[in-house]
């Protein structure tokens, strides 16, 4: 069993514009992942692009592993045009995943975008216990909804130019939320995935009302496996990198 | 078939290790490689004290290549020696430290520190560094200054001392000689060469640092060429570098005129990479009738 595997792309189709999902059968023993882990692919073609991408993993299947993914550069560009049957180089279950909370807590998932991808497999383990906040810019953007919908305790739904769901920014609901319960003694734990200006929101929303909150962050990576130090982020105990310390990280270790 | 090269007092049992700052300080790669296997180990530049290195981002990937701007980032010499040095004393193989400082006296303190550390076979300077004591400027552009700081480490220690040159120079030659005139056993090369990349939808560099260094598969010409003329300016043995991926690109480097090479920012896109390329190198030999691979070294044939 090795964190270093081939797999074959037993699906790579597309559920909205510019957003895929890729299923992955690894060819040999995989160490099982937990939510909020990724892994580091590499796109066909010899030296070039050169580089693995890492993406989080969307959920762990009978067959092997699925992935979501944005077509955002020239890495995905790739991906998204390798057929059925190739073969390619994977590296994980890499970094760390979402920690668990006591029973007495709530938990609120908080996805901006494809932010979603990392924590979809956390609230599939949540099941209904979990309240989950998913903010895109348009409908055309919205992915796994029906998946999301069955898991959830209570989905809320934002776009921004108001195409589905409520009108506007995922973190002023998540603001109302809060503080349409806070009189009630329930406990809430936060996990959240996507753009960093919303993490920033959302930590200091939850600053000082006893929230324990994770976010996972993202950086430019090479190894993926803590050796180069390319994607460390700045936290209050210096820099931690992404790929080994995290992506996970308590919401107040970050300086953001 | 003899696959063992000798760099200054050290005996490699191969010609392959890895290249500082691609291996961290070997932890990360021991799941996936046997560190035995390596003819050394060269860990993460360290300096006296510890280092935060650059903001991100620091990494951005370019044709047939990427780009740093780590900034040196390190646990300093003492954690090293306290924390990480145990883990790599349990391998039988050789433990290259390579270091910095952004003065003489620091290069020659570390030096000495190091020295001094059980489990440390050889050392590696490098000298691609800002020198704090001549308005920053890089320590390896200048043959004097180049001269005075190998110098000055080498009077520290007996350790076999290897001093990594830069690319980033007009005159190869000069500053290998530099080297090998103030004392060191062998010079490795290349570090990496300076570059940048633009966003234009920003209109902003890529990288937080602006300038990084370029290496993998866009920069092995020019290393090749640093190596072939280092080889032809001094007697003491090389160690290439630069964009090698496979074991034809080893041996490429041999025949310029390496005695080992190190593998860097191949064990990004494959971590088995240094394992797999002295695999490489010996199914070459066997399928071109070499059985020592020092025969190999500077056997480029050239009508000059």
């Amino acid at each position: 069993m090795s964190r270093y595997f081939k797999a074959r792309i037993a699906e790579n189709k597309q559920l909205q514009k510019d957003h895929n999902l890729l299923t992955l059968v690894p060819l040999s023993a995989i160490e099982e992942p937990e939510p909020g882990q990724f892994y580091m692919i590499g796109m066909e073609g010899d030296y070039d692009p050169l580089l693995k991408r890492p993406f989080s993993l969307l959920r762990r299947t009978a067959e092997g592993l699925q992935i979501l993914y944005r077509i955002k550069g020239r890495g995905t560009a790739l991906l998204k045009n390798m057929g059925e049957g190739s073969v390619i180089d994977v590296i994980g279950p890499l970094g760390n995943s979402y920690p668990k909370i006591g029973k007495g807590y709530t938990p609120l998932i908080v996805a901006g975008g494809i932010g979603i991808a990392s924590l979809f497999s956390l609230a599939e383990s949540l099941g209904d216990h979990a309240r989950i906040f998913y903010g895109v810019r348009s409908e055309n953007e919205l992915l796994m909804l029906e998946e999301l919908k069955k898991c959830a305790g209570e989905l809320y739904v934002t776009t921004d130019d108001g195409s589905c769901g409520e009108r506007g920014c995922i973190t002023e609901t998540v603001k109302s939320f809060l503080s349409d319960n806070s009189s009630q003694n329930a406990l809430y734990a936060l996990y959240a995935c996507g753009p960093r200006p919303m993490l920033e929101a959302l930590g200091s929303m939850v600053k000082g009302r006893g929230i324990p909150a994770y976010v996972s962050m993202e950086e430019n990576m090479a190894c993926g496996i803590g050796a180069c130090l390319g994607c460390v982020v700045k936290t209050v105990d210096g820099h931690k990198r992404v790929c080994k310390e995290g992506p996970v990280f308590s919401i107040d270790e970050i300086v953001w | 078939m003899d696959l063992t090269v000798d760099i200054g007092r050290l005996k490699l049992k191969n010609p392959v290790m890895s290249a500082s700052g691609t291996f961290g300080y070997g932890e990360e790669y021991a799941e996936f490689i046997d560190l035995n296997s390596l003819g050394a180990v060269v860990v993460k530049g360290l300096s006296l004290k510890p280092k935060e290195g650059n903001p991100p981002p620091r990494i951005v990937e370019t044709p047939a290549g990427m780009l740093n701007s780590i900034g040196l980032q390190n646990i300093g010499i003492e954690t090293f020696i306290a924390q990480k040095l145990p883990f790599l004393r349990k391998f039988n193989t050789c433990v290259i430290v390579n270091f910095f400082g952004d003065s003489i006296e620091e290069y020659a303190e570390a030096a000495r520190v190091l020295s001094d550390a059980e489990g440390i076979h050889g050392l590696e300077m490098n000298i691609s560094c800002p020198n704090k004591q001549a308005g920053w400027r890089i320590f390896g552009t200048d043959p004097k200054v180049t001269f005075d700081v190998v110098k000055a480490v080498r009077s520290v220690t007996g350790l076999t001392l290897i001093v990594k040159l830069s690319p980033n120079v007009t005159d190869v030659p000069l500053m290998a000689r530099a080297a090998e005139e103030a004392g060191a056993d062998a010079l490795s090369m290349i570090n990496t060469l300076t570059g940048m990349a633009v966003d234009v939808k920003t209109r902003r560099p890529k990288l937080a640092n602006v300038i990084g260094g370029l290496s993998g598969p866009a920069v092995k010409p020019v290393a090749l060429r640093v190596v072939w003329e280092a080889f032809k300016a001094v007697k003491i043995p090389l160690i290439g570098m630069g964009g090698i991926m496979s074991a034809v690109d080893a041996i490429e480097f041999m025949l310029v005129g390496a005695a080992a090479v190190a593998v860097g920012t191949a064990n990004f896109v494959n971590p088995t990479a240094t394992s797999d390329i002295i695999e490489g190198i010996s199914e070459w030999m066997r399928d071109n009738e070499i059985t020592d691979i020092k025969k190999l070294v500077g056997g480029l044939i050239w009508d000059g």
